[in-house]
């Protein structure tokens, strides 16, 4: 048991897009603030803070987690992924080149966290809330990828184009523009 | 937020050894630490239990499933068991939250989070959740109503269970192992989740320090079961009333077994055991599940704002029965 009796105050390490981080956190400060602030990693955005629009989706252990609702504390050890380290080396994730091809967004803001939504969300096996067989592995419809992104919203509205870009990741090949 | 120390439980004695008063137990944090943000709690010490409890699924030889509280949400509906066997909490369980929140929160915290009644988690209204004594601004004339509880509310709170987890738990039978200081124990469901009477305050049975372990699942009950629920929009918003329904047909066209909870009605998730006895051994017809739905819903007591609650539950308890009994 890590015990640290009577401080407010802890030393974490995350792997941070393949890189070992150590810092030492305030116990308030959650993942998100951590990486904006003190890693300047802003591309994860703090859109409520309360776990509500999805703009601050990061990777925890390769699975979507909204970071401003992780504390850093509780993530010693955690490997996160965020925007900034979703593509391999200097090209574009092949999301966001569909992303772009298909033009799936306005001003932006919502747009990192779509996209490690949407990253966690095609490793994701089983059945949604919009599932008609719970035994079996749906394909990903456009109904399927509108359920399962609904913890991001867009203010703008580019949820059209978001589904489209996932679409066409999700099923290469198949243009559904 | 208040500044806190915190500590990782390694099991669930190291955990219970670790509370005291003032304390939290922390699971996925996807409600404790927007509260802890909001200002409606405000522990001084974290004790860490995502290490400390059970975080698997097993089958027992009783043809039980046991399911560690440690179990993040995604985990249990995509469990092949579940799915399987156990439709009923699968779909309860996609239907909360958002695939983010679904992967992070846990079973027991699922259990244990609390009403997203507006005046709860506004710490300038008066709440007698929050702040015993204080008043219940949702009872106030010109009160934003439209969510609140339709059954078992008292005049101190009138608030709604937000889990739909809870709500098929509770239409299972499902029953919740406990640590505490003075040892474990089994809490049944429905009779984990309080109803509110004078103690708002007080959402569950469970008294300080106790820590839920485990869930564990009887047989899934026979015949074919779902979990329908109706909201304010398609996806991720809690819900205004849901049901978790399980319908077994004997071969004379009766109603064999049925079991019905309703969520997004009540303090706690709703058992509706007047609409199921009404319904036993009646034809598994539209009229049968009228009166079921009937009967159940004659206790209904609504504020203004609510009314649409009980014909909305009627409805829902009519169509997902007679969806179930095609």
């Amino acid at each position: 048991m890590l015990v640290m009796e009577n401080t407010e105050i802890s030393q974490v390490t995350v792997i941070v897009n393949g890189e070992p981080r150590a810092v030492e956190v305030d116990n308030r400060m959650s993942v998100l603030d951590l990486l904006r602030e003190r890693l300047g990693l802003t591309g994860s955005k703090k859109g409520c803070d309360h776990g509500q629009c999805g703009a601050c989706t990061v990777l925890i252990d390769g699975r979507r987690a909204n970071s401003c609702l992780a504390l850093a504390v509780a993530h010693d050890g955690a490997d996160i992924r965020t925007v900034e380290g979703l593509a391999d080396g200097a090209g574009l994730h092949p999301l966001q080149e569909a992303f772009v091809r298909h033009d799936a967004f306005q001003c932006g803001y919502c747009t990192p966290g779509q996209l490690c939504s949407a990253a966690g969300m095609l490793a994701e096996a089983g059945p949604s809330a919009v599932t008609e067989d719970l035994t079996a592995d749906p394909p990903l419809t456009p109904g399927e990828i509108h359920e399962r992104m609904s913890g991001n919203l867009c203010r703008c509205g580019a949820y059209v184009n978001i589904v489209k870009a996932i679409m066409a990741v999700s099923a290469p090949g198949g243009d559904p523009s | 937020m208040r500044a806190f120390s915190y500590v990782k439980a390694g099991s669930p004695a190291e955990a219970v050894s670790q509370y005291r008063p003032g304390a939290a137990y922390l699971g996925g944090g996807t409600n404790l630490v927007d509260l802890m943000r909001l200002g409606v709690a405000a522990p001084d010490h974290v004790v860490d239990v995502t290490g400390a409890v059970d975080g698997s699924i097993s089958e027992g030889d009783d043809g039980e499933l046991r399911v560690g509280a440690g179990v993040r949400n995604s985990d249990l509906a995509n469990h092949p068991v579940v799915r399987e066997r156990y439709p009923m909490l699968a779909r309860a369980v996609l239907n909360g939250a958002s695939g983010q929140i679904r992967n992070m929160a846990t079973v027991g915290g699922n259990l244990l989070q609390r009403t997203r009644c507006p005046y709860f988690q506004d710490v300038t209204m008066p709440c007698n959740k929050r702040q015993p004594g204080s008043g219940c601004q949702a009872a106030e004339p010109g009160a934003e109503t439209g969510n609140m509880a339709i059954l078992g509310h008292s005049p101190f709170c009138v608030a709604t269970h937000p889990s739909d987890m809870a709500v098929a738990l509770t239409a299972l039978g499902a029953r919740v192992r406990v640590a505490g200081p003075d040892g474990g124990r089994l809490v049944e469901m429905p009779g984990l989740h309080r109803l509110p009477d004078g103690r708002p305050d007080l959402d569950t049975v469970l008294t300080p320090g106790e820590l839920i372990t485990e869930v564990e699942l009887p047989p899934p009950p026979r015949g074919r079961s779902t979990y329908r629920k109706v909201r304010e929009r398609a996806s991720f918003a809690f819900a205004l009333v849901s049901l978790a329904a399980a319908l077994d047909i004997g071969k004379d066209g009766r109603v064999r077994d049925c079991r019905l909870a309703l969520g997004g009605v009540a303090h706690a998730p709703w058992r509706a055991h007047a609409a199921e006895r009404a319904a036993l051994s009646l034809p598994a017809s539209r009229e049968t599940f009228a009166r079921a739905a009937d009967e159940e819903l004659r206790n209904a007591r609504p504020l203004p704002g609510t009314e649409y609650k009980a014909t909305l539950a009627r409805n829902l308890i009519v169509s997902v029965l007679e969806e179930l009994s095609q």
